[in-house]
């Protein structure tokens, strides 16, 4: 059920759906390809190396360093009420990247280049729906 | 291979258009076109429109421009590449003579982008980052381009007092530009003041959504000296494509897609990038003009906050850049950008541009970059010597 990911989801169909699913569950998975062996984050059902659609969903770490951050003021439509908020991308240390929110454990003031940080599976079952996502929390 | 011409063009006002729909504007921007030409409207065998659909009520707007400019049969369609759709539509326009298939194109870059509210506009605009991983957590086209900054101020040091020097000289040239939509000067203290809006940006680092549209009439060489009028040649085009998704970029300090456009336009017009005189290149935030610079080899990587803190792109300086006021003091209509920078260099290189022209401009370029750099198109325009 992909449509739980994220604060305001855009794609309800993937074939990475599961990926939702295993986050509900507190893991947060990457994809691994069943012809190659190379592994990717974000997941892709296809293949970025041979493009083979034979893929698997595999834990990560979550474990990363931060990369570049914003705080965002001048928010979008449908994100009015969490602004200002700051937004991070981490590159993790099995491989590829994260965008994702700071969390509350890392002030603003604290942020800096090449920090370690953990993205961390955030289930909010509060709301009218469920929804899924995952924070950036000091490792 | 015979060149292609640029034998008209045409600007309308940038800027918050209340007065007229997206096809009004084209028709301004389309008249002035023919009358710069010399030409009447049933020369013209094709038309290629440069707008993003999803800002306009009106769907497949080609058909809705060709109509209303009283072009019907002739073909048309319309390109779209984010913020780079007015250099596709002319590349496009490129393509079509270079093939035999037409004589005389012409490209109208259009976009209404005031009637939908701030909040739409971030929505839509943060969007055309990768939708599925990003833009669910609420990214932003300026929050896009803070992240850039923020790895360039890391690697190499360069400083908001630099970014701001951008937002200066943009707004300095831009209330010399009579089709600007911001036509005054702003200091850098109030720049700095100015409203945070993704940190480290401010207002004064972002470009304004606005309205407006400009025209180019392009014409086989053939044709194109048979008008007997200054003729500006598209002498070098380079076109390349970047990942959507920012985790998937190489760095955050450069748009590689860029690198690659110019190395293509350079290598076609045989030229190096000390040649170019004079440069529009796309700046929608300040961080994308000091990119800019690097990527395009106007200075060494990592020199470009130094290169406009020095005036090295004033006029007097090695490259005049964005002395129509850039896309921060010009105005953004994202559609009509890519034309207008074309309108400008044509401008600048038959000596047309007034109290912002560049001494002995022979050789421009323009720099149209789509979405947060997923596209980028280089033209190296030149004039007959």
């Amino acid at each position: 059920m992909f449509k739980w990911f994220g604060i305001v989801n855009h794609t309800p169909h993937t074939k990475v759906a599961a990926f939702a699913q295993n986050l509900r569950e507190g893991r947060i998975t990457g994809s691994r390809c069943r012809a190659c062996g190379h592994e990717t984050f974000p997941p892709r059902a296809d293949c970025e190396k041979c493009l083979s659609p034979d893929f698997e969903l595999v834990p990560v770490s979550g474990r990363g360093r931060l990369w570049t951050w914003t705080r965002i003021t001048a928010a979008p439509r449908g994100f009015e009420a969490y602004a200002p908020y700051v937004l991070g991308v981490v590159e993790l240390e099995g491989g590829g990247r994260a965008l994702a929110p700071i969390g509350a454990s890392v002030p603003e003031d604290s942020l800096a280049m090449g920090m370690e940080l953990v993205l961390v599976p955030r289930v909010h079952e509060e709301t009218e729906e469920l929804h899924v996502d995952y924070v950036l929390e000091r490792a | 291979m015979s060149r292609v011409g640029i034998v008209g063009i045409g600007h309308t006002p940038f800027g918050r258009r209340t007065d007229a729909s997206v096809q009004e504007l084209a028709a301004e921007a389309f008249r002035a076109a023919l009358a710069d030409a010399g030409l009447e409207r049933d020369a013209i065998d094709a038309s290629v429109i440069g707008s993003v659909p999803e800002y306009h009520k009106q769907r497949s707007l080609a058909g809705v421009v060709q109509e209303y400019l009283g072009l019907l049969p002739k073909p048309t369609w319309l390109t779209e590449v984010a913020c780079a759709s007015g250099s596709a539509a002319i590349r496009t326009g490129w393509l079509e003579i270079q093939a035999g298939a037409h004589e005389v194109v012409a490209v109208i870059g259009c976009q209404k982008m005031t009637e939908i509210s701030t909040a739409e506009v971030l929505a839509l605009m943060g969007r055309v980052g990768e939708v599925q991983w990003e833009s669910s957590f609420g990214t932003t086209f300026p929050g896009y381009y803070a992240m850039f900054a923020r790895r360039h101020m890391h690697e190499y040091g360069t400083t908001r007092a630099q970014m701001t020097a951008v937002a200066v000289k943009n707004h300095f040239y831009g209330a010399k530009n009579p089709v600007a939509m911001f036509r005054k000067e702003v200091t850098a203290e109030k720049a700095e003041a100015s409203d945070a809006v993704a940190s480290p940006f401010h207002v004064y680092d972002c470009c304004a959504n606005a309205d407006g549209a400009a025209c180019v009439i392009l014409a086989s060489e053939k044709r194109a000296r048979a008008l007997k009028r200054p003729v500006v040649w598209l002498s070098g085009l380079g076109a390349a494509t970047a990942s959507m998704s920012v985790l998937k970029r190489p760095s955050l300090t450069g748009l590689p897609s860029a690198e690659q456009a110019a190395a293509q336009a350079y290598a076609m017009a045989g030229i190096k990038p000390d040649r170019i005189r004079v440069a529009d290149v796309h700046d929608c935030f300040t961080i994308a003009e000091i990119m800019a610079y690097e990527d395009l080899g106007f200075c060494a990587k990592g020199a470009g906050g130094r290169f406009v803190e020095e005036k090295r792109s004033w006029i007097g300086g090695s490259t005049p850049v964005n002395v129509d006021g850039g896309l921060k003091a010009k105005g953004h209509p994202i559609g009509a950008t890519g034309v207008s920078m074309t309108c400008e260099i044509v401008k600048q290189l038959r000596g047309e541009a007034g109290e912002r022209q560049v001494p002995d401009a022979d050789v421009g370029l323009t720099h149209n970059v789509g979405g947060i750099g997923q596209y980028c198109f280089v033209q190296v325009l030149t004039r007959d010597a």
